[in-house]
């Protein structure tokens, strides 16, 4: 360990902790309490979908029918590989490489950008087709054939629907701040290889956060087989 | 009095520095407590005025004093304050704030910094829900019921409900910051076995705080988008289930009243092992009923929809779990009257108030279980027996023990010894106003009259009388130990590190401590509650 | 004993803390991107075969693998303490019982009527 290390780990210690290891650990597992708290946070609105899904499940599928699973499946792939360069950035912190990690990080929030940008796109297209619940709802299957057999529970559906996605595109905005925050840090020498708390903690927020959206996507793009789309 | 003067005083958390900054900026787990003292002592205040304008409405039959738009609005706030911002925060912020490091042994809590900023949260969320009763107030009852609350309420429901939701993050943030605490910096030697009981409570509450609050969280969430957007999640006009807000709301609610009575539970065994001078009986077994009450307490939430319009089936499937919390709840009442058994009980005032504790909570507790039945709930539901029980539970239960918690440590936080015999009168006013007060409301209840209303038959006047008198005693009970704490600040003899001889690391610390608690860390090699081994002059760590 | 003893004396406890020892090869982050895309692209065919309740079913089985997968790797949940695996466990409790215990009402609450029409 470089003598600018020591120095950096010292600094880093707070009074109240007895060593580097305790203050460690306990960040990561104060961390993993919040994520606990995130599921149960993120866990309310599930169960609520839970609940109206096994009552009003045609409804839901006719709802599900709307949505564009290929924007969605991007949207996952995209995720996916930001959540590769969080790892990456991570390990590039912890081996004690600050400009790597930095790199790392920027690519995390450029993928970031890019699930938003995605799901702006998506919002504007159910906006357009009044798909946003309230007073100017308004919901057609699209097909003749088949005219909408039950449009008030759709509703439940899509408001479902926003409050989920938007809920998890608010967590992806504050995560998008926080790893601009480290990266900003880490340029400074904020972090090393014996102390990076920081960067670990924010690296399990943006994969929880893209854990969130593992089960958003079957659950909200996948109820059933898909027709057309 | 006076007769220790001291030519230098000893530097404390209260004397290290001065100035309005040094508090707000501080991120030492003592001050903290402070802060959190003086807030939630005004909203006890606020609450408790509310509380009286209801009594002086039901002392005669006739809705006279307030309209019943206005009454709907008084039992409302007095809900939601003493609720959220008093009860829920009361033993766990303020004493636990302060005793938990010093009891483990630590220096502070794990996240200082978020300590505070749980602080900050709070006060955002109280002025918030102020601001929304200062400017029109809330009537929808502090359960926020959909579709009153999303469609037809017309008073400030999204102010109060984002106030309630920006102080949950405040009860997350201390949940947390307790149990990692608990868990990661106990001194060496302090193992889970030797950890004292008011640690194992506050760690169950911290439990709860932790899963229950993010689901209350998003609920009222979604009732304030509910009420802006006129979105359908609730709304059974579109296609909603009230219900379903029902269930998410008392998946919180209902495990809360745990949060609000387990640590009130740690303070009473604290208190009951010190004054009968013996360990607590069946340690093992008081510590795990602490977190069998946290768990128990998350399968029994839809006892407070049996009319409501739930399955039958999953009525009796909840009925039956929510008699399994009487067991957990009953070893701690036993444990506690076991450890009394042959010990040298001293009759100080924490004593007092410990002794209230349990008559109290076992007459809320077992006035549970009838609730728990089917039959009777059926009958009692949505009457002033409801209100007796969860006021004998809260009131009985909880605020005793906040009562007696602060008598007990007190010194510690003060430097100050309180006047014993002003305390041992309040500890018999709040008693006896406590009991004049709420048990008239069981046989009210009984007698089948609603809660909620603000006139009344006249047949039912002197039980009223008689608890609103009741509830003036009860006043004067909790406004004595306030002027009394103040004057023992100037005029108090100076407290010794260890005034009631008791055992316990927070007690081998000066009084108040210093501000890294221990001038070096202890090491601790004695189980807790050790008074039968105790010496009989206490030996301080500290030099 | 002797580890809490440890903690307080930070000159010993430095020897043993090693923040280095898990450094994960990137090969194996790379194999778990993988996987995950591969599991992506296999969940979005699958939503292209009729298999009506099994739709859900076999989607959700996919989300559960990848879920597990981004904790177990990404978030180096393989290599934490028992304390953030119990930590993990209890959150998925909590929510099991949250749904389930919701549930009971909402399965069970047309019995009643059905069985007296």
């Amino acid at each position: 360990m470089a003598t600018s290390d020591i120095q950096v780990a010292e600094h880093a210690l707070q009074h109240h902790f007895a060593d580097m290891e305790q203050q460690q650990e306990t960040s990561t597992f104060g961390m993993w309490m919040f994520l606990l708290t995130e599921i149960m946070f993120f866990g309310g609105l599930f169960c609520a979908y839970l609940v109206y899904r096994a009552s009003y499940y045609q409804a839901f599928v006719e709802g599900s029918q709307k949505m564009n699973i290929w924007l969605g499946a991007t949207n996952t792939a995209v995720l996916i590989c930001s959540s590769l360069s969080m790892a990456l950035g991570v390990r590039a912190a912890q081996m004690g490489k600050p400009k790597l990690m930095a790199i790392l990080l920027l690519i995390t929030m450029v993928f970031g950008f890019g699930f938003l940008g995605i799901k702006g796109i998506e919002y504007h297209e159910h906006w357009v087709h009044h798909e946003f619940p309230g007073p100017n709802f308004h919901f057609e299957t699209g097909d003749p054939a088949h005219p909408a057999t039950d449009p008030q529970h759709t509703q439940i559906y899509f408001s479902l629907y926003w409050a989920m996605t938007g809920l998890h595109a608010f967590h992806m905005i504050i995560g998008i701040g926080l790893v601009l925050w480290i990266m900003i840090a880490g340029l400074m020498g904020a972090f090393t290889p014996s102390y990076f708390t920081p960067v670990e903690n924010v690296g399990l927020y943006w994969h929880f956060v893209d854990l969130v959206w593992i089960y958003l996507f079957p659950l909200l793009y996948l109820i059933s087989k898909k027709h057309g789309g | 009095m006076a007769t220790a003067v001291q030519s230098v005083e000893r530097e404390n958390y209260l004397n290290s520095n001065y100035g309005i900054k040094s508090w707000l900026l501080t991120s030492d787990h003592k001050r903290i407590a402070m802060l959190y003292l003086i807030s939630i002592t005004a909203m006890f205040w606020i609450g408790g005025f509310f509380a009286m304008l209801i009594r002086l409405e039901l002392l005669t039959p006739a809705g006279d004093l307030v309209s019943s738009d206005t009454y709907n609005k008084l039992f409302t706030m007095h809900g939601i304050i003493m609720v959220f911002f008093f009860l829920i925060p009361s033993v766990p912020a303020v004493i636990g704030n302060f005793v938990i490091p010093l009891m483990i042994g630590a220096k502070d809590l794990a996240f200082p910094r978020i300590n505070l900023l749980s602080w900050y949260i709070y006060m955002a969320g109280a002025i918030t829900a102020i601001v929304a009763m200062v400017t029109g107030g809330v009537d929808t009852g502090w359960t926020f019921y959909t579709p009153f609350s999303t469609t037809y309420s017309n008073t400030h429901v999204i102010g109060a409900a984002i106030g309630i939701f920006i102080a949950g993050f405040s009860s997350i943030f201390t949940g947390l910051n307790f149990i990692v605490t608990i868990h990661r910096m106990r001194a060496p030697g302090m193992t889970w076995r030797r950890l004292p009981l008011f640690c194992w409570s506050n760690y169950a509450a911290a439990l709860i705080m932790v899963l229950g609050t993010p689901v209350v969280a998003i609920t009222l969430l979604l009732v304030a988008l509910e009420r802006a957007f006129n979105i359908g999640v609730f709304n059974p006009q579109l296609g909603g289930d009230p219900l379903l807000f029902q269930h998410l709301f008392w998946f919180y609610s209902h495990p809360a009243v745990y949060i609000m009575i387990l640590p009130g539970m740690g303070v009473i065994s604290e208190i009951i092992a010190c004054f009968s001078r013996k360990r607590v009986f069946g340690y093992e077994f008081v510590a795990l009923a602490s977190i069998a009450i946290a768990v128990l307490g998350f399968l029994v939430w839809a006892h407070h929809m049996f009319v409501a319009g739930i399955s039958v089936y999953a009525a009796l499937v909840f009925s039956l779990l929510s008699y399994l919390v009487a067991i957990p709840s009953a070893v701690k009442v036993f444990n506690w009257t076991a450890t009394l058994y042959k010990g040298s009980i001293r009759y100080e005032t924490p004593m007092l108030y410990a002794f209230g504790f349990i008559g109290l909570f076992t007459v809320g507790g077992l006035t549970g279980v009838f609730l728990a039945s089917l039959g009777i709930d059926v009958h009692v539901t949505d009457t002033y027996f409801v209100v007796a029980h969860f006021h004998y539970v809260m009131v009985g239960g909880m605020v005793m023990a906040y009562m007696a918690g602060l008598h007990f440590w007190w010194p510690k936080i003060s430097g100050r010894m309180y006047p014993e015999a002003w305390a041992k009168l309040s500890a018999l006013l709040v008693f006896v106003g406590f009991n004049t007060t709420f048990f008239p409301q069981f046989i009210l209840g009984y007698m089948g009259s609603p809660r909620r209303y603000h006139a009344y038959p006249p047949e039912f006047q002197v039980l009223n009388v008689l608890s609103t008198a009741g509830a003036s005693i009860l006043a004067v009970g909790y406004v004595l130990p306030m002027i009394y704490f103040l004057w023992s600040l100037r005029y108090g003899e100076l407290a010794p590190p260890n005034p009631w001889n008791a055992v316990g690391l927070e007690w081998m610390t000066p009084s108040p401590p210093p501000t890294h608690n221990f001038d070096e860390t202890p090491i601790v090699t004695w189980e807790a509650y050790d008074y039968e081994h105790q010496p009989q002059e206490e030996v301080s760590v500290g030099h | 004993m002797h580890n809490l003893q440890d903690r307080f004396h930070p000159g010993s406890a430095q020897e043993h803390f090693d923040p280095m020892s898990h450094v994960v090869p990137i090969r194996m982050y790379v194999t778990i991107w993988a996987a995950l895309m591969i599991f992506t692209g296999l969940t979005v065919f699958a939503a292209t075969v009729e298999l009506h309740v099994f739709n859900i079913v076999l989607a959700l089985l996919i989300a559960t693998i990848k879920g597990t997968l981004v904790a177990l790797f990404f978030m180096h949940l393989r290599y934490s303490t028992k304390l953030t695996m119990v930590t993990v466990i209890a959150a998925i409790f909590f929510l099991f019982i949250l749904f389930g215990l919701s549930m009971t009402d909402y399965l069970t609450r047309a019995w009643l009527t059905n069985t007296i029409h």
